[in-house]
């Protein structure tokens, strides 16, 4: 098993990462800090990771994601998984006033990720096997007033996935979008993760290894957040405005 | 950038005292030193934290700053030559045996529950079944890092001539924040355990089947039946065992199979139902008493299989109660303790009873020494619990012998202070930026 990690530094895809290595796989962790890369690849490797391998990279801001993707491959020896799972928040007050702002949460969790996953289908189905997994969210269900801009393009996300999954239907390889709910995370720092709703980085990743390898192309991360979504999603406007969510 | 903030209620495995704190989760090493100080030009005191397995107040800093050491789980180095791990604090026993044990490693000393942070066990100095024959987790570590609350960090071994390192060891997280440690792994040559278990009907039968085993058995513990009394006082069920040394070298799955989804009614843990199960207990080790060969999870871990147990005490929560006496009164002091228990009428699910052995600890505060260790809990009553727990104190104390605080919620300062004579030497080595809330109740005059 190679497995190709698109923001390794993230926390579920570190967990992730740890999943694939217990079962010994051979790893490229991809980045921008080095330093926390070779920490996360010291970690992967004692857990039993056959290779681990690192490279530098500024994702949300692909040059030619194709030679790229293509490279990273070639360091490992071949691509049979990769995970996208890089992302950020942003600050939705912020980017309502500075488009700047609101541009770079698109730029870096729908453009960047986009290309990555276009340049990944186009190798999975020339190699006929393999999974694109990418990291979505619950907030591209519903544009809500506290982070809509981040939910579209995750959102974007979200449809493009489906449509290579779409793609690859009659053929070998797989594509799933994992929508995590909220996470204790870097990402969700500041916010009050008490409640039962919260997830662990560990339980989402037990759910993206899984449907790694088969389920269908979508997948709620804890699996519950499919109901919740599912009644959300369906609420009339007239009693979604209403709430403070 | 991780921060601080609120979080309404932290409560620890016992559940008397749940409090407010400011709670910040770090994910990277590199984050620590600008934390702390953050933390401390914020007014916080601050204290680290991990999966929370301290009993009373040793791991909570109300409205102070706790530093959730969680997130910091890497393993940093595996050296199979000298059997030397460097992990950082946060990473858990649990995720250290799914690497070890296939490998041929063991851990030299585990706690009941593999469910503790290195840096929790480290802070704890805790000990296991093997104390007799290697010490406290903290005789094995070689080299820590830790944080200052001036941002410093600092990197401690065993001939530290400061004495910060043996303030550190046990020292319940007061000194700084235990950032990573290397620890001296034991080699095992299966994952399975030669154990036996053989049921005893009173305290001298325990304190025979101890001194006999001790030569043998690297692992000796006992369950005890504290509501038991007259004849059968002190009856239970002494299991003893080794590593084997044939046998499955993969690790047994898991063996949390359940999890308490919620808390039970306060009443569901009462006399008649620990009593039943105290009986029911002492019949199925008796029924099963001989030699048998168990999996690691099982032999160590058997709380384990239930996730979250401590739900069943209840909202009001429990209290743990874990003394060590020494050996020339351990005979009487433990029948006194036991008395004085069965006539309260207030039992424990999980009495342990293990004699202590002469390896030292380095840790100034470390909680073992040569006796007799007697560990207990008791559901949350209020009053009628607390009256108990300082009978048992006047005994404990009569006995010269003293209290272990990852477990204790209660105790005075007086009694801490008489069972810790070395506590003015350490108290020298606490960082003024770090407290807890059992260290502002044991340390006052």
């Amino acid at each position: 098993m190679r497995l190709i990690v698109l923001g390794a530094t993230s926390t579920i895809a570190a967990e992730t990462a740890r999943l694939y290595a217990a079962d010994g796989a051979t790893i490229l962790l991809v980045g921008r800090d080095q330093d926390r890369l070779q920490q996360t690849a010291a970690d992967l490797k004692i857990r039993g990771a056959e290779r681990v391998e690192t490279a530098i990279c500024d994702l949300a801001a692909p040059e030619d994601a194709q030679q790229q993707l293509a490279d990273f491959a070639a360091r490992i020896g071949g691509m049979d998984h990769v995970l996208l799972a890089y992302g950020i928040l942003g600050d939705q007050g912020a980017a309502e006033n500075n488009l700047i702002a609101a541009e770079e949460i698109l730029r870096v969790n729908f453009n960047s990720a986009a290309a990555w996953s276009l340049a990944a289908a186009n190798m999975l189905e020339r190699q006929g096997r393999g999974s694109l997994v990418v990291i979505g969210s619950v907030a591209g269900d519903r544009g809500r007033r506290a982070n809509f801009i981040y939910g579209a393009a995750k959102a974007g996300l979200a449809a493009l996935v489906e449509g290579i999954a779409h793609r690859f239907a009659d053929k070998g390889p797989r594509a799933v979008l994992i929508k995590p709910g909220p996470t204790v995370t870097p990402m969700t720092e500041g916010m009050n993760r008490s409640g039962a709703l919260w997830a662990t980085p560990q339980q989402v990743a037990k759910i993206v290894y899984s449907r790694a390898f088969k389920g269908g192309p979508v997948a709620y991360a804890p699996g519950f957040w499919r109901v919740i979504m599912l009644v959300i999603r369906n609420l009339p406007s007239f009693v979604f405005n209403r709430m403070e969510i | 950038m991780t921060r601080f903030s609120a979080s309404k209620s932290v409560r620890s495995w016992g559940g008397v005292l749940q409090a407010p704190h400011n709670v910040a989760r770090p994910g990277w090493r590199s984050e620590l030193q600008r934390l702390v100080l953050s933390g401390r030009q914020e007014g916080y005191v601050l204290l680290a934290s991990g999966l929370r397995r301290s009993y009373g107040d040793s791991g909570l800093n109300p409205e102070g700053g706790l530093i959730d050491m969680t997130g910091l789980d890497r393993m940093i180095a595996l050296d199979p030559a000298s059997r030397l791990m460097r992990v950082e604090a946060g990473t858990s026993f649990d995720a250290i045996l799914k690497v070890i044990v296939r490998q041929g490693f063991f851990l030299p000393v585990t706690p009941g529950t593999r469910f503790v942070t290195v840096g929790g066990a480290i802070a704890n100095d805790v000990h296991g079944k093997n104390h007799h024959r290697h010490g406290t987790i903290g005789c094995w570590v070689r080299r820590l890092g830790l944080v200052r609350s001036d941002g410093q960090e600092l990197e401690l071994t065993p001939d530290d001539a400061s004495g910060l390192f043996q303030a550190t060891i046990g020292g319940l997280g007061l000194t700084g924040i235990i950032t990573w440690a290397e620890i001296e792994l034991i080699p095992i040559q299966s994952a399975m355990i030669d154990a036996e278990n053989i049921p005893f009907g009173d305290v001298d039968e325990f304190f025979s089947l101890a001194t006999e085993s001790e030569d043998d058995y690297d692992y000796t513990v006992s369950w005890i039946d504290c509501l038991s009394s007259g004849e059968r006082l002190g009856r239970g069920i002494f299991t003893r065992g080794n590593h084997a040394s044939t046998g499955s070298p993969l690790p047994d799955k898991g063996n949390t199979r359940l999890t308490m989804p919620v808390s039970l009614p306060g009443l569901a843990m009462n006399r008649y139902s620990i009593s039943a199960f105290n009986a029911l207990y002492f019949w199925n080790g008796q029924r099963k008493s001989g030699p048998l060969r168990t999996g690691l999870h099982p032999f160590f871990y058997p709380l384990d299989s239930i996730g979250r147990w401590n739900r069943m005490y209840g909202r009001k929560g429990m209290y743990q109660y874990q003394s060590v006496v020494p050996p020339a009164v351990q005979k009487d002091a433990t029948r006194d303790m036991l008395k004085a228990i069965s006539a309260s009428g207030q039992g424990s699910f999980l009495a342990v009873l293990k004699t202590f052995g002469h390896v030292p600890s380095p840790g100034l505060l470390s909680f073992p020494s040569p006796g007799t260790t007697l560990a207990l809990d008791f559901p949350n009553h209020g009053d009628v619990t607390l009256k108990l727990m300082a009978r048992l104190d006047a005994i404990v104390r009569e006995a010269g012998g003293r209290l272990y605080p990852a477990k204790d919620g209660r105790m005075s300062a007086e009694m801490f202070q008489a069972g810790y004579p070395a506590w003015q030497d350490f108290a020298k080595h606490v960082d003024a930026g770090f407290n807890s809330h059992f260290w502002k109740r044991v340390s006052q005059a």
